[in-house]
């Protein structure tokens, strides 16, 4: 945009955008603090409540901590039991397990594919990249049942190969598309100048491309980590609820049917699922948004 | 000449040697990763090997330590997947280079796609032609399960449901997300309130479930109540709600949840947009005496269009696919039943593939004219990325 950024200084992100008086400041102020609160509310509700002795929750809300949060007894013993005695340590090795290969392996299977759809002129290439692109709106679910079959054949169901391969494959139309976007849109002069300087393909892809593809690598890593670490289909399918292989998701599932109304290891169990993610969003917020409008487009 | 022709059978023979070497190496880790006892096996095995039989047989009888063994896994997943994805790429290149020029030109753009069109073929276009094979030919084959699928009552509460979460769980998160959008964008701090709606765009719909169990815990009249909700609505004189069995509250119990999570993604997508409309253009309206409530009509909303078909498009498809919330915290009992919690209950519990597949397909035939909108919008934009 050419207009004046509204952004940096406090003065100008507070007072400058035109049309104030639809509502005025201080209502709209009101709004938003009420809305945050609701928002925040569920995930306050479950943080407070980890950390209170198994006695207090099961008799008073978390919200009675509010007022005296001093006369409170905090503890940390709900984490302790839900990591060793429900498995929760276990199952967050098995994600960390299943998520890393699953979101680094992709990044450059794709990324060959999308740089030779995008710069070589070949044969079939409109048509096989018009397929990659098409599948995008393939539901997972449209593959499970065959999948399932063949894993049981070939002795890959509950093992982390399989879950890798799986993942590998359901990200690549997602990533080959985002990458493809990117890489077509490089000035032509930068490849024509490597060409004639003698470079061939595989220089140009891993001196020119992969350098400037960084942001659109970073958009689709975060993404499929996100993806992979919170799924719960594809790895209660192909992992299975077994505790050597079974994922946080899995494992907070089964938590949830056997310990339903043991808030004190439930609340402790959801927060350790949630931990990395969070980690990984506030830290990297600015890619995250990158990948998620990005991502938008995964069936 | 003959220097020449001894120099490219050196490379002939090194590259032939190399690619022979990758392949045992990718042979041995693959087999590794997929033994059963896997690193404990090869360690002891390693072990053996170079003398130290006492150390073998301490792995082979107490085995490894559960968590260094995994992550000996992982490691070996990390160096036989990138590294072994970059060799193959590496020497078949290398391979492709020793064939005469015209010949190696034609070949080089396949080499780079095939590893991806193979992956795809065997885990996405085989798997789905089969699914919808499946669907004609398994349980009772021909027409039978798409006369089940929408005949059967359970099924047509489904879809019942379905639309339920298609209407109110996609409009309520992208009004809301339209609404607060608008809103943080009049004050200061509005990074902060943004990055509180967004978080639960990180949890995962599992944890979002057990949060939200936790609102609509429900305990009998005599207990206190500890569930937020009820906690209110009793202080308020009223006798406790079962959220979860109550038909057709629950439904909406469980929407809320998804319109919870979706909202922050509507928000932050719409807000860069709305940042994007020129000062000029709303100044110069209000110069015309337009009104704020004229101005984000007339001249907000039509600009921020195609973001808000990005948002729509996306947050539909995501709903139409809600499979773990359900599962999760009903089961689909009560009469919340959605499709693609049936279609894993068709698959797993009652092992019916053919009822599984035609669901699958039911799914796809939506999600398809939804994508296409989706993907022309976004192109249209020039994102994408």
């Amino acid at each position: 945009m050419t207009t004046k950024t509204r952004t940096n200084t406090v003065a100008s992100a507070a007072s400058t955008r035109p049309g104030q008086g639809f509502l005025s400041k201080l209502p709209v102020k009101i709004a938003v603090v009420v809305i945050v609160a609701l928002w925040s509310l569920p995930t306050v509700g479950l943080l407070i409540t980890s950390f209170r002795p198994q006695e207090a929750i099961a008799t008073t809300g978390w919200w009675t901590v509010l007022t005296n949060p001093f006369a409170e007894t905090w503890t940390l013993i709900n984490y302790q039991n839900v990591l060793t005695a429900n498995g929760m340590f276990d199952a967050f090795v098995n994600s960390l397990i299943v998520t890393i290969p699953a979101t680094v392996i992709p990044i450059t299977i794709a990324a060959f594919a999308a740089y030779a759809f995008a710069w070589i002129r070949f044969p079939g290439r409109t048509l096989l990249f018009a397929i990659v692109v098409g599948l995008l709106v393939i539901p997972l679910q449209m593959t499970l049942v065959p999948l399932l079959r063949v894993y049981n054949n070939l002795g890959l169901t509950g093992t982390f190969l399989g879950i890798w391969l799986a993942h590998t494959a359901f990200g690549l139309p997602l990533a080959i598309y985002l990458l493809y976007n990117y890489i077509a849109q490089l000035p032509k002069d930068l490849f024509e100048s490597a060409y004639i300087d003698g470079a061939s393909h595989f220089t140009a892809f891993t001196k020119l491309v992969l350098p400037l593809a960084v942001p659109a690598i970073a958009a689709f890593a975060i993404f499929q980590f996100l993806w992979v670490w919170n799924d719960l289909l594809v790895a209660l399918v192909f992992l299975g609820t077994d505790s050597e292989v079974a994922v946080v998701t899995a494992r907070l599932n089964e938590l949830v049917g056997t310990k339903g109304q043991d808030w004190h290891v439930l609340t402790a169990g959801a927060f350790i699922t949630m931990i990395f993610p969070l980690t990984v969003f506030l830290a990297l917020q600015r890619y995250f948004v990158r990948g998620l409008l990005a991502g938008s487009v995964k069936g | 000449m003959s220097e020449n022709g001894k120099q490219s059978a050196g490379k002939i023979f090194g590259t032939l040697g190399a690619a022979l070497g990758l392949f045992i190496v990718l042979a041995a880790g693959l087999t590794f990763l997929k033994a059963e006892d896997g690193p404990a096996g090869v360690l002891s095995w390693l072990y053996r090997t170079i003398g130290l039989g006492g150390q073998a047989d301490a792995i082979d009888q107490l085995g490894l330590n559960p968590v260094a063994s995994k992550l000996m896994i992982a490691v070996v997943a990390l160096v036989v997947g990138v590294g072994g994805i970059w060799a193959l790429f590496i020497i078949v290149d290398r391979l492709v280079d020793l064939l005469p020029d015209k010949v190696a030109d034609a070949l080089r753009p396949y080499v780079f796609i095939t590893p991806a069109v193979a992956l795809l073929g065997f885990f996405l276009v085989f798997p789905a032609v089969g699914t919808v094979a499946r669907s004609f030919t398994d349980d009772g084959g021909a027409l039978e399960n798409y006369k089940w699928a929408f005949t059967d009552p359970a099924m047509h509460i489904a879809f019942r449901n379905n639309v339920l979460w298609l209407i109110f769980g996609t409009g309520g998160a992208v009004l809301l997300g339209l609404l607060i959008a608008t809103l943080v964008d009049r004050i200061k701090h509005e990074t902060i309130a943004k990055t509180l709606i967004f978080i639960p765009m990180a949890i995962s719909m599992v944890g979002a479930a057990v949060i939200w169990r936790f609102m609509y815990y429900w305990r009998p009249e005599s207990a206190s109540q500890i569930g937020f909700f009820n906690a209110i609505w009793t202080w308020l004189g009223n006798s406790p709600v079962a959220f979860m069995q109550k038909i057709p509250l629950n439904t909406f119990a469980l929407i809320l949840i998804m319109v919870w999570l979706m909202t922050g993604f509507a928000m932050v997508i719409l807000s860069a947009a709305i940042k994007g409309v020129p000062d000029e253009i709303i100044e110069a309206a209000e110069i015309d005496g337009a009104n704020s409530i004229e101005i984000f009509f007339k001249i907000i909303l039509p600009s921020i269009k195609p973001s808000v078909i990005t948002v729509t498009t996306t947050v539909f498809i995501a709903i139409l696919k809600v499979f773990d919330i359900v599962f999760v915290m009903t089961g689909g009992r009560f009469e919340t039943e959605v499709i693609a919690n049936r279609m894993f209950s068709e698959m797993f519990k009652f092992r019916n593939f053919g009822r599984a597949s035609t669901l699958a397909v039911i799914l796809l035939i939506v999600v398809i004219p939804i994508m296409v909108m989706n993907i022309r919008n976004l192109r249209r934009q020039g994102i994408g990325a």
